[in-house]
């Protein structure tokens, strides 16, 4: 089979260069490839555009590179749960398009498909509409959105093989198998890598063809962001 | 007057039984504590989850399991999980019921405005514009009023919209209220012990009355 496997976070990031446009898995800090985004910090690349559902917490995920300025534009659905990353898209530092949360999977499914586009009713009659074409179908209104062209996808899975083949965990799952079939090169962090064989073909969520670099993870946080329980 | 406990409660008695339920953050979540007896429901999690259950004990914790509202929680016996395509893919082919959600204004004509105050404050839309476009029965929880003591029912938003033609009723603490085909705000219910005076002085927009207007059952 095909040579996916690198050693670490540090040989998965190593040619992604300043001005990248990255996708980056997860739904706020579930399912995120801590590994990498560590990396990438220690690394020092910059001016990077993200595209990512959300952009962390003020101190974790995507809301580290954003301390450190490294993000030039965010393409993001929801980013309620970051201050700084608040402060710098009303001060006008970051750039920022926020689209619907279905836009941002539809627009990675594309990619992932090799479609050019999607219409989607989600935003007609909305700001998110301007300047966009629409079109109508059975009476109702829908926005032509495009396929996003990333360089690099980052995404995190539960566990994988050296074929590159990959299974997700519950919630954890979310943004990442699609990322991962739309990346130009696509790195997978895993928890738990095994030999090609292990892993039962009829569960893998995404097969190896869309991954081009992958490894275990270290030191896993996988941080809470609302930590709910009952009685 | 209702609390949000007492919102929530209200909203309750909307779920109709073996129905699919998108809930949205804030007073929403609370309707799934006042469901009542014998109607099965399912709860979809636009994150990516079906049959999400209550929130766990603390020895099960699962980071890898949260809803939308990024709390952890736990998945029913017959549960699903998929990916973000797939969940999107089921709201707009229109396989969820009812979506439940919170909103900073609504206009007469069912137009709602929930992600963004210029200048202000931007969370983002989330996952609210696509399920605004494509559910089939889309209720607003929401006090009437804002802290300011403003009106929320409005007879056009102020504020950039979220979508367009889409809410059917609205459940605030004062009463219950459709929109009418037509345009405006038809009242169905008031609060326990609120007065019809008291509803047509918080609501801005065009209110209908129209015959007796009853108090809630709750």
């Amino acid at each position: 089979m095909i040579h996916k496997l690198v050693t670490d976070a540090a040989a998965a990031v190593a040619d992604i260069t300043d001005g990248s446009t990255l996708m980056l898995g997860g739904f706020g800090l579930c399912g995120i490839p801590e590994n990498c985004i560590q990396a990438i910090l220690e690394k020092g690349t910059t001016n990077l555009t993200c595209i990512s559902n959300n952009a962390g917490v003020d101190d974790f995920g995507i809301g580290l590179l954003l301390q450190q300025k490294r993000v030039k534009k965010m393409i993001s659905s929801y980013v309620g749960e970051n201050e700084e990353f608040e402060r710098q898209l009303l001060s006008g530092e970051l750039e920022v398009e926020l689209i619907p949360q279905g836009t941002l999977a539809f627009r990675c499914m594309a990619a992932g498909y090799g479609m050019p586009a999607i219409f989607t009713p989600a935003g007609v009659g909305t700001e998110v509409a301007v300047g966009k074409e629409s079109r109508i179908f059975d009476g109702k209104e829908y926005l032509l959105e495009t396929a996003f062209n990333a360089d690099f996808a980052i995404v995190k899975a539960w566990k994988g093989d050296t074929d590159g083949n990959l299974i997700f965990k519950s919630t954890a799952r979310n943004f990442n198998p699609l990322m991962a079939m739309a990346g130009k090169i696509t790195i997978a962090e895993v928890e738990e890598l095994v030999e090609p064989g292990i892993l039962d073909p009829d569960q893998i969520h995404t097969p190896g063809i869309y991954v081009h670099r992958i490894f275990e993870g270290k030191n896993y946080e996988k941080r809470i962001e609302k930590r709910t329980t009952s009685k | 007057m209702l609390d949000k406990e007492g919102i929530a409660k209200r909203i309750a008695k909307e779920v109709k039984n073996n129905t699919y339920v998108n809930l949205g953050i804030g007073i929403p979540t609370l309707v799934a504590n006042y469901l009542h007896e014998g109607i099965n429901v399912c709860f979809q999690s636009e994150n990516g989850l079906l049959g999400v259950g209550p929130f766990p004990k603390e020895y099960a914790v699962d980071p890898d399991t949260i809803n939308a509202g990024k709390q952890t929680i736990t998945a029913l016996p017959g549960a699903s999980s998929f990916d973000s395509a797939m969940s999107f893919g089921m709201i707009h082919s229109k396989k969820i019921d009812l979506t439940i959600l919170g909103a900073m204004e609504v206009s007469e004509n069912g137009d709602i405005a929930n992600w963004k105050i210029p200048g202000k404050m931007v969370k983002g839309m989330g996952g609210a514009m696509d399920l605004v476009a494509s559910a089939k029965h889309i209720i607003v929880a929401m006090q009437h009023v804002n802290k300011a003591g403003e009106s929320k029912l409005l007879a056009k938003c102020d504020l950039p919209l979220t979508g367009k033609n889409c809410v059917k009723r609205i459940v605030t603490e004062l009463a219950v209220i459709d929109i009418a085909p037509e345009g405006g705000f038809v009242l169905i219910e008031r609060a326990p012990g609120v007065s019809i005076e008291q509803i047509k002085n918080a609501t801005a927009g065009k209110l209908l009355i129209s015959g007796d207007i009853p108090e809630m059952a709750l």
